[in-house]
């Protein structure tokens, strides 16, 4: 029930713990943290920068989000996405799902990443070497959002 | 008509955001996109491959043929990468 599109890295403990104050029905938190990597569509890659479409990524965001809370009955959700110039290392985005139960919080939270590889609207620059390359979408990516377009 | 393009996209037009008013005929995706390539050679090379593309009108991702009106935002860029 919280996205945010920041520049700016993001504190994973406080984030977190933020999630849960207050609600103690929550059994569990499932959380997942994507990384820039020194490779990629290029060999070797020495920074990544993010685009986004300001308005649209929000929008999207809120309602892949609304999606997972509704199917799951999530106690609370997360996602923080980045965007701009990052590094091999640095955080890219941070998703975190809060339920009674684990399974639903596992569940959500890999519909959650998966749904917004497919859907929100960020495209990275890679650039090393003295080469730079838009990251292309991914069919593997396509296959795993696809699985969620029915509602279990 | 307010237009945006982003990464190759918007590296190939060399605009990030424009104002446009095509004619009364582009009324749909599709024939925007005709239109667009007529505005010159780095508006034809960035949509040469309908494929290669993808086209949000106000914030949703349309098919070719969605309807278009003159007050639209009309976004175009490549499949996206989140995550």
């Amino acid at each position: 029930m919280t996205v945010r599109v920041q520049e700016y890295d993001f504190d994973v403990n406080a984030e977190l713990a933020a999630l849960t104050v207050g609600q103690h029905n929550v059994g569990g938190i499932v959380s997942f943290i994507g990384l820039v990597r020194d490779f990629g569509d290029l060999e070797s890659v020495a920074s990544m920068t993010l685009e986004h479409y300001p308005g649209m990524t929000e929008k999207i965001l809120d309602k892949i989000d609304s999606e997972a809370v509704e199917r799951w009955n999530l106690s609370s959700s997360l996602i923080i996405h980045r965007y701009g110039y990052l590094e091999p290392g640095d955080k890219i985005v941070l998703v975190a799902a809060a339920s009674e139960h684990r399974v639903s919080a596992f569940d959500a939270c890999e519909f959650l990443v998966d749904w917004l590889k497919t859907k929100a609207p960020f495209w990275k620059l890679e650039e090393g070497n003295g080469n730079a390359k838009w990251v292309a979408a991914r069919m593997d990516d396509k296959v795993a959002s696809a699985r969620w377009s029915v509602k279990k | 008509m307010k237009l945006l393009y982003f990464a190759w996209v918007r590296q190939q037009t060399g605009v990030n955001e424009e104002y446009v008013t095509p004619p009364h005929d582009v009324n749909n995706v599709a024939k925007l996109i005709d239109w667009l390539r007529e505005r010159g050679p780095q508006y034809a090379q960035a949509f040469e491959d309908v494929a290669a593309f993808r086209v949000a009108v106000n914030h949703e991702i349309v098919d070719f043929d969605a309807k278009l009106s003159g007050d639209d935002e009309v976004a175009l860029f490549p499949p996206v990468t989140g995550g």
